[in-house]
């Protein structure tokens, strides 16, 4: 990288970018929960939810100079994968019962 | 810090009702397949073995209260008191469910017991959690086997969108939950209960109060969630109404109780600071909470969906309860849950019985004459439903009135009186099956019902001496919640 160019970028990436971009994450994931209908997408949106809320303790870890934020997110991480893996097997029954992954069929129950 | 990572004997005894449930678990799920199809009834036997055994190892971890792991569970009067409560909810839906499986699927399966083992393990850490991380682990733990359960008869359409619905609401629950633990963490330095409410004594209020308040709301949600507040209920029905009638049981009764004890241990100890600008918040989800609930369930034809809309205005009861922020109050909270326990169970059981194969009979009308179809079932359903409204002489008349007297207490008389007309409204739906049941002759098409199997019984006798027990003596049971309350800090 040229001299000129890297006294134009700060020396670390400040806090508050995580921050900001674990928020627009987390509020991506919101979103996609919300107006997406293929029920997989509806749960890859979870996942991104809770890969910002990683984020955010990987960030707040790295500023704290403590080590519990990354063991947290390695907790995250772990429930995270049990969740798919008996997540995917429901939509797989689902998908055998009623041959459709879109969400509003899977609506028998009168509200 | 730890001086040292071995964990010593009172640590391990305070984790030990938890440890013989994951390990007893883990052996149950290596055993299944080993097991003949004929002497798969065995399994539920394990199943009660190891819940009696951690029952009595909660006794005993009671008798050296503290905290273990560096502060990472804390076993006091309230954590015993709901790990009981949990273990003995799991005991009866256990009992309910053999003859249930039996007549659904032909057979016995043993994987539902080491589930229900298994969500027993994360609902008792859930009570004695004193750690927000940890807290996290065993609403995830309860929560992963409640999504297999609720879906548990795959070939029935009904069972899987009640498990879907309860998996995708349920994850996205959670994820609001930890990013404001992860606020938590990054404006307090901590996720421990204690410290983090020293934080916030100690200057995190003044210098990001904002965030603090956003970060506690994001929890507050995915706690809503869990206990199934307005405006956060809307699976609620759902996944009562498609799951099996013993897993809706264990899901209404079990995992309630342990998310409420979650609430008010964390809005106890690590937010108490912060009670004052809570209660705006408690006081308006309490009062949308019983009026949503009890207003849906007036409309409900199917017995099972209006169980579930009660079971929202029972939990805007409780909320009431935990509104008051004392002692007292939290002590309701545990008295309610303890008499709520016992006649939703008790109720679902009923269903269940009548339901029959298949669960054809669920709408209310298919509760007609069942005084002469099934007079001793009839008399158990008047037991729990009598309760459910409040009548003295049952647990639920004691249970509203130390919650409404816990609300006076603190000053909260507009919702004290909102709650008493909401109550007053809800035994309308209540009298409802009671006069379908007593007046209405039996429709043609309604069968026999199926002949009771011994563990069901036994589950249908337990709860309504329970409950009765509750109405008559309720000073037993008070004066314990009374004494743990205190020690919730």
């Amino acid at each position: 990288m040229p001299p000129e160019l890297t006294q134009l970028l700060p020396a670390s990436v400040p806090l508050s970018w995580y921050l900001v971009l674990s928020a627009i994450l987390f509020s991506l994931g919101i979103a996609g929960f919300l107006f997406r209908r293929n029920i997989i997408t509806v749960f890859m949106s979870i996942e991104l939810m809770l890969n910002a809320v990683n984020l955010t303790f990987v960030a707040f870890s790295y500023h704290l100079k403590q080590v519990d934020g990354h063991i947290f997110s390695f907790f995250v991480m772990v429930v995270a994968a049990a969740e798919a893996a008996v997540g995917l097997a429901i939509i797989l029954t689902v998908f055998k019962n009623r041959a459709t992954l879109e969400i509003d069929e899977v609506s028998s129950m009168k509200l | 810090m730890p001086t040292s990572f071995i964990p010593t004997a009172a640590d391990l005894l305070r984790l030990s009702p938890d440890i013989v449930l994951t390990a007893g678990g883990a052996l149950m799920m290596v055993i299944e397949p080993l097991t003949g199809a004929a002497r798969k009834a065995r399994m539920a036997a394990i199943a009660v073995l190891l819940i009696a055994a951690a029952m009595a190892l909660s006794v005993m971890a009671y008798s050296d209260p503290g905290t273990s792991f560096s502060g990472m569970l804390v076993v006091d009067g309230f954590s015993t008191f709901f790990r009981i409560l949990v273990y003995g909810c799991g005991l009866l839906t256990v009992l309910m469910s053999v003859d249930y499986f039996k007549r659904e699927r032909g057979s016995e399966s043993g994987e539902y017991y080491a589930l229900i083992v298994f969500s027993l393990v994360g609902q008792s850490l859930m009570a004695s959690a004193n750690e927000l991380v940890l807290l996290f682990i065993g609403l995830e733990i309860s929560s992963i086997a409640g999504y297999i359960m609720a879906g548990y008869l795959r070939d029935d359409k009904r069972n899987n969108e009640s498990a879907l619905k309860y998996f995708l609401l349920g994850s996205f629950a959670t994820a609001f939950m930890l990013y404001g633990v992860a606020w938590i963490y990054g404006l307090t330095g901590s996720t421990n209960l204690d410290t983090v409410r020293r934080a916030i004594l100690g200057g995190a209020m003044e210098q990001s109060g904002q965030m603090l308040m956003i970060a506690t709301a994001l929890m507050f949600v995915g706690f809503a969630f869990k206990i199934s507040a307005a405006p956060f209920h809307v699976w609620a029905p759902d996944v009562y109404q498609g799951a099996p009638a013993p897993v809706a049981a264990f899901l209404s009764a079990g995992a309630k109780a342990a998310a409420f004890a979650m609430l008010v241990r964390v809005a106890a100890s690590a937010f108490f600071p912060l009670s004052a600008k809570w209660e705006m918040l408690l006081w308006a989800t309490a009062l949308a909470t019983m009026i949503v609930g009890n207003f849906a369930a007036l409309r409900q034809s199917n017995i099972k969906r209006m169980l579930a809309y009660s079971s929202v205005a029972h939990a805007g009861y409780i909320l009431v309860a935990v509104t008051a922020h004392s002692e007292v109050g939290i002590a309701a909270v545990m008295f309610y849950l303890a008499s709520y326990v016992l006649m939703t169970i008790g109720v679902f059981a009923v269903v269940t019985l009548v339901a029959s194969k298949g669960e054809r009979f669920v709408e209310i009308d298919d509760f007609s004459g069942l005084v002469q179809r099934q007079p001793m079932l009839a008399i158990a359903l008047t037991i729990f439903l009598f309760s459910l409204i409040g009548i003295p002489l049952t647990g639920g008349f004691f249970a509203k009135f130390y919650v409404f007297k816990a609300a006076l207490d603190s000053n909260l008389t507009w919702l004290t009186i909102l709650g008493l007309l909401n109550s007053a409204a809800a035994a309308f739906y209540y009298l409802r099956v009671l006069v379908v049941m007593y007046m209405k002759p039996a429709a043609e098409g309604a069968g026999p019902v199926d002949p009771a199997g011994i563990g069901i019984k036994a589950a249908i006798v337990a709860s309504a001496v329970g409950t009765l027990y509750l109405g008559v003596y309720p000073s037993a049971v008070l004066d314990f919640a009374g004494k743990a309350a205190q020690l919730v800090k």
